[in-house]
């Protein structure tokens, strides 16, 4: 029934109506409500959104239509925001038309009458549709109150999730926020209840609304109804400052809006960009930006003096770890995938130059040598799949990717391809998420580690994958040896289009950028002299070390084994990488730690230097996303001694060229690395081929033991989401999800009622986990639990990568393990 | 003066047991079934057609047409669906019908899906008439058990499922599209449309909707012929249709008749107006069809007349108001229905209808000021064609008519600082004389 989700041919399907007395040309089915916009004529609204279905319950948009086009008018003002544009029609909107002026005056003065007058305390007070239309298109004086009206009352605000409140005297029932949360995300767990003036919006207390996209609801909500409690009283918007952005939390680079007022940001809002987010963006983009706000924000330079860091001016720490690194032997870069592609060019420069090395990695996660292949040959450089793309491919392929977890602008895309019926979704995956039901997914299960068969049957014609299909790799895929191999080959067999989708911003930019051990900037292979030699002379040098460095795992190793001596960690949770306990050994073994971190954490615990920089806010910077669209942005706050990690890293190799060791970096900005990189360009040679090397040795399966899988939920315990109560307070409750007969092995009983739990204790070789159990469509001997919401993750708490864990009814099944921190033994 | 009547529906109620199969059998009942399947379905909608039945549900839409409408290309499921949710104030014909002769409404059933070869039927029935819902479900029990229903009904290979759906009491559930929705599970409130029912209705299929009065009066357009209906009411309305007396009226009930008679002549059949009073005012179509008075006395009751002296046919649901009764007070009572009764979807029913409940409620205890009529006309100007369903606009009608017909009635409210009535005066227990 939508009439605005089509593609009209514009060329052909126009029609010409007029309104207001100019005569104006929109493609076929276009709504008179926005056909109006054409002319410049702004038709009050509130039920009326682009993206959503008509639905003409307001009826604030009336206006008058003397001629429908067939020379016959309508006799009662017509809904503009539902009628669809006709040949000849006549338009007379509240501009030209009392009879049009009068409706929406009328409509006005009712949807007034049992609307509080509390908009001196309303959040939305100064943003309000209703109040800016109340202005326009309504009466000055309340002939309502005036005749001694009592309103509709109720208490305030109740909660329909732990994030947001609803104010149900403030709400004009126009049905945005459940239409949203049904048609665009997909969780219809809001709904409208009772009838009358007591209508109201409503949650299913067994069914609560729980949604990554519920801050959505709260944007669009025409009137201050929906308040989120991260927000609600917080400031005015007459006092923010809105700055564009984009969302740092994932690799879909989603256009954000960022309100800040002295000097902080106070709420983050969907910018509107179509190509990308359209007007969506996830929860975790809108409230998780406290992370920067929190106590343990480092804001000075420290040095180790005595075993103890001390406060440090910038010059005497950049010396101090200039010197310490020249003293301590070779030395390697780690950073996480947090940075922007130019803080990832400045670590990738810096360790050539002024480390003289290709030991660096940004992969702060399982990674293997399949995978920097993989990326050297078929993502550096790449492009041509993009958001329109995912819409108009008959068939996606999800390889080892999770788009509602992992990629939330991906699964809205994803979910309105298939909810148009245009777009079947394939996901080779343990079991069927919500994320994938919400898609209309078909499920191809893939117990892990045997993801390269699943990926071979796909090549069988039933599936559908042809040449215009779209296969999206995630980075979870490296995990298993040969699946990365298999997925390039599905694509070279059946011409379909492939795209690696990281799980983090940085990611994909610290690939171009040759934050890799085999990959130098603009996808130059480390290989190729001709690439070492055009880069070594673009940056002034002599020459660049030839080999190929080592990974995020063989620099851990090496530095536990002093064959490495120094190290340059920027902005790494250890937890993430594959093996946290390593990790932690690797830096206490390590002879010179210099950490860039934003917070106190493990690596600066173990730091001889530490450096702060500047988060996303304080500093201009890009960020790749997957579809290899670059996302720039500039600094949101001014914040002078807040420095990005080129500025850092410059000082040190700057400190370290003094000393004799490499050459300065040659920049000092943001700007100077944006014009250093548009000057080297991309590798115009040949990219290198994919090689899967050799396959690990196969892990013994233990008897009875299962496989273990896991992914990261959109909203769990990451550092990011630090400083936001209630957005956590969101996040899916922390499961165990196994078969229906592997439950039954494991309790002895099948499945009971639904709701009632029972715990199962899960033990890996890194410890074990508590969590209520849950049934899904997994294939036998597979255990699914969330990466990052229970302790400090799997990687760390549970059992390594590829590794099996085993299963056992758990004791105490009274205490449902409900609070996000499960319980860790 | 009995000439003037014309039993169709209502002539087997006084039959022993009239709600039996076998009572409804032993006046032929089920013979018409024959009859059509031994037509082509076009046929059936073409002596539809051709009798000139209109909608008795109130629009008066003609049946045969919206038969037609009924793309037959398709490749979905048809479907029929009786709207039995009768509530509108003052209307009570089609639950007696159901009460006195379900097995009509049945066999009209069994007629009409055949003819839009629909082979699954709905009745949805308030929710609130339990005695209504027992005695449809065992005729239609006694008809699947007879062959009236089920898989090859009379051998003619066409089958058909009637399920009876109890409706869960919200006036709303009356208009077609919220019907639709009930009927599928969700909260009753009207669809945006197109799509029509026709096209897109039940579970986004093409779907009918007719009146229970509608489809009972199609066994008789099919035994007797259409040109045996057609003769009967007035050139455009044709066929006669139950009229429901209620109120100030020795003999309140249903008084089937051709379409055309006046009300004079149907209180005459019902004895007059009550003892030692007179007309004041009345509704000729329920409580969302605009009050007349005496003057209208001689009106033809069809769709046209009707029409023209400035009201609606409607579901003749003939209220009549001695002059015993406050016209304030009784169109408060109707407005705080349809506030209580709006679904809450558009702003101007569900706020309008707020407001004018307590505007009028002021007005009764004689507060406010001459102006708040204005105000109150103003109001309904701002609901009236304004809404998304006729909802809306059948709470303004008794408003507006009512302030046309009594504007001194209103403003003696104001001089007299509150109702001028005796409100025992009109009811019906009052004592014989008693006067306002």
């Amino acid at each position: 029934m939508s009439t605005t989700d089509k593609a009209p041919d514009l060329a052909t399907d126009l029609v010409t109506l007029t309104i207001d007395g100019v005569q104006v040309s929109v493609p076929k089915d276009t709504l008179v409500i926005r056909a109006a916009e054409q002319v410049g004529v702004q038709i009050p609204r509130f039920c009326d959104h682009p993206l959503l279905d008509p639905v003409g319950a307001c009826r604030q948009c009336l206006v008058d239509i003397p001629d429908a086009g067939n020379g016959r008018g309508f006799p009662k003002p017509q809904a503009s925001c539902t009628l669809p544009v006709a040949e000849g029609m006549v338009v007379n909107t509240q501009a030209t038309s009392e009879v049009a002026d009068k409706a929406q005056q009328g409509v006005m003065e009712f949807l007034l009458i049992n609307h509080p007058l509390d908009c001196p305390v309303c959040d939305k007070g100064g943003e309000c549709p209703l109040q800016n239309q109340a202005m326009s298109n309504g009466r000055g004086e309340s002939r309502f109150a005036a005749s001694g009206g009592i309103k509709r009352t109720f208490p305030k605000p109740i909660n329909i999730s732990a994030q947001v409140l609803l104010d149900r005297e403030r709400c004009v029932l126009c049905a945005r926020c459940t239409r949203f949360s049904e048609q665009i995300a997909g969780d219809p767990f809001i709904a409208l209840a009772e009838r009358g003036a007591l209508q109201q919006v409503a949650i299913y207390e067994r069914e609560p609304y729980q949604s990554y996209f519920s801050g959505n609801a709260i944007q669009i909500c025409p009137v201050g109804a929906l308040t989120s409690a991260d927000y609600r009283f917080r400031s005015r918007p007459f006092d923010l400052v809105s700055t564009p952005g984009v969302a740092e939390h994932d690799s879909c680079g989603a256009a954000i809006r960022i309100d800040h007022r002295r000097g902080k940001v106070m709420r983050r809002l969907a910018g509107n960009d179509p190509e990308v987010n359209e007007e969506w963006i996830s929860d975790k983009d809108r409230f998780a930006f406290r992370y920067t706000q929190v106590a343990d924000r480092i804001t000075y330079p420290q040095v180790r003096e005595d075993g103890v860091l001390r406060p440090a001016s910038w010059p005497e720490a950049f010396a101090v770890a200039a010197r310490g690194l020249r003293e301590a032997g070779a030395a390697a870069v780690l950073t996480g995938g947090r940075v922007t592609a130019e803080d990832a060019y400045a670590y990738a420069k810096f360790a050539r130059v002024a480390l003289s090395t290709n030991d660096i990695d940004f992969r702060a996660r399982p990674h293997s040598a399949e995978e920097a292949s993989f990326l050297a040959s078929h993502v550096a450089l790449s492009g041509g799949v993009t958001y329109a793309d995912l819409e108009a491919a008959p068939v996606v392929v999800l390889l080892g990717l999770e788009p509602e977890d992992e990629a939330a602008t991906i699964f809205l895309r994803l979910r309105r391809a298939a909810r148009r019926g245009r777009t079947q979704v394939v996901s080779v995956a343990p079991y069927s998420s919500r994320g994938l039901r919400k898609m209309n997914g078909r499920l191809v299960p893939a117990v892990p580690g045997a993801e390269v068969e699943a990926i071979g049957s796909l090549k069988d014609a039933a599936h559908g994958v042809t040449k215009d299909a779209v296969i999206l790799v995630g980075e979870r895929l490296a995990a298993t040896h040969g699946a990365l191999s298999a997925a390039v080959e599905l694509a070279a067999t059946t011409g379909a289009r492939l795209a690696w989708v990281p799980r983090r911003a940085g990611d994909r930019g610290a690939v171009e950028a040759g934050a890799l051990p085999n990959l130098l900037p603009g996808g130059r292979p480390v290989t190729e002299a001709a690439a070492r030699v055009d880069l070594a002379a673009a940056w002034g040098v002599e020459a660049l070390p030839a080999k190929v460095g080592r990974d995020g795992n063989a620099i851990v190793a090496a530095l536990t084994k002093g064959d490495l001596g120094g190290v340059v960690v920027g902005g790494v949770d250890p937890d993430d990488t594959s093996d946290p306990a390593a990790f932690r050994a690797a830096l206490a073994a390590a002879r010179f730690v210099v950490s860039l971190e934003l917070r106190a954490t493990d690596v600066t615990a173990a730091a001889d230097v530490v450096l702060p920089v500047a988060p996303v806010t304080d500093k201009a910077g890009t960020f790749v996303t997957w579809d290899g669209r670059p996302r720039d942005f500039d600094a949101v706050l001014s914040n002078p001694s807040s420095l990005p990690d080129l500025r850092v890293l410059a000082g040190i190799g700057e400190e370290l060229a003094r000393l004799g060791q490499g050459s300065s970096l040659g920049f000092r900005t943001v700007a100077d690395v944006r014009a250093e990189m548009r000057a080297l360009g991309p590798w115009d040679g040949a990219r290198p081929a994919m090689d899967a090397g050799k396959p690990p040795r196969a892990p013994r399966a233990k008897a009875g033991s299962l496989a273990l899988a896991t992914w990261k939920q959109l909203v769990d315990l990451g550092s990011m989401q630090d400083g936001e109560a209630h957005l956590r307070a969101t996040a899916r409750p922390p499961v165990a999800r196994v078969s229906p007969a592997t439950y039954e092995s494991v309790f002895g009983t099948p499945e009971g009622e639904p709701g009632h739990s029972r715990l199962a204790t899960v033990s890996g070789d890194r410890g074990s986990v508590t969590l209520p159990v849950e049934v899904a469509d997994l294939p036998d001997g597979v255990v699914w639990v969330p990466a990052r919401s229970f302790g400090r993750g799997v990687l760390a708490d549970l059992a390594s990568p590829g590794s099996r864990v085993l299963l056992r009814d758990a004791p105490s099944p009274d205490s449902p393990g409900h609070a996000l921190k499960g319980a860790v033994t | 003066m009995t000439d003037a009547l014309t039993p169709v529906l209502t002539d087997n109620w006084d039959a022993e047991r009239a709600w039996t199969l076998a009572a409804y059998e032993e006046r032929g009942g089920y013979a018409a079934l024959d009859k059509a399947f031994a037509m082509a379905p076009d046929d059936v909608i073409d002596a539809v057609k051709e009798s000139g039945l209109r909608g008795r549900g109130g629009a008066g839409f003609p049946t045969g047409m919206k038969w037609g409408f009924i793309p037959q290309d398709n490749p979905r499921p048809k479907y029929l669906v009786v709207n039995a949710d009768e509530s509108e104030p003052g209307t009570c014909k089609d639950i007696p019908l159901m009460m006195a002769s379900p097995h009509t409404l049945v066999e009209g059933v069994i007629l009409s899906a055949y003819a839009i070869r629909a082979n699954t039927a709905f009745i949805y029935v308030r929710g609130e008439v339990l005695h209504v819902i027992r005695r449809l479900q065992r005729a239609v029990q006694e008809a699947y058990l007879a062959g009236h229903l089920g898989t090859d009904i009379h051998g003619s290979g066409y089958h058909l499922d009637l399920i009876v759906h109890a409706g869960a009491g919200a006036y709303i559930c009356g208009e077609e599209t919220a019907l639709l929705e009930g009927l599928e599970g969700r909260r009753g409130q009207p669809r945006l449309r197109p799509p029509f029912p026709a096209v897109a209705g039940l579970y986004a299929s093409p779907t009918v909707i007719n009146n229970v009065e509608s489809i009972a009066s199609v066994p008789s357009i099919i035994a007797n012929g259409p040109a045996w209906f057609a003769g009967m009411g007035t050139e455009k309305s044709k066929g006669f249709g139950i009229f429901s007396l209620s109120g100030h009226v020795r003999n309140p009930g249903q008084y089937e008749a051709p379409l055309g008679i006046t009300l004079r002549e149907l209180i005459d059949l019902a004895g007059g107006i009550r003892e030692g009073h007179e007309l004041k005012f009345w509704t000729p179509g329920g409580s969302s069809t605009p009050l007349l008075t005496p003057e209208h006395l001689d009106v033809p009751l069809d769709f046209e007349s009707v029409g023209a002296a400035g009201s609606m046919l409607g579901t003749r649901a003939l209220q009549l108001f001695d002059e015993t009764t406050c016209v304030v007070r009784a169109v408060l009572r109707w407005t705080e229905f349809y506030k209580h009764e709006s679904c809450g979807k558009c702003t101007p029913c569900r706020e309008g209808t707020w407001w004018l409940t307590q505007t009028l409620a002021r007005l009764e205890k004689g507060q406010g000021t001459e102006a708040d009529l204005d105000l109150l006309l103003d109001q309904c100007d701002n609901i009236l064609g304004r809404s998304f369903c006729a909802l809306g606009d059948g709470a303004t009608s008794p408003i507006s008519s009512s302030i046309k017909h009594f504007r001194d009635e209103y403003l003696a409210h104001l001089t007299n600082g509150g109702c001028p009535f005796d409100p025992v005066a009109s009811t019906a227990f009052a004592p014989a004389g008693a006067s306002a």
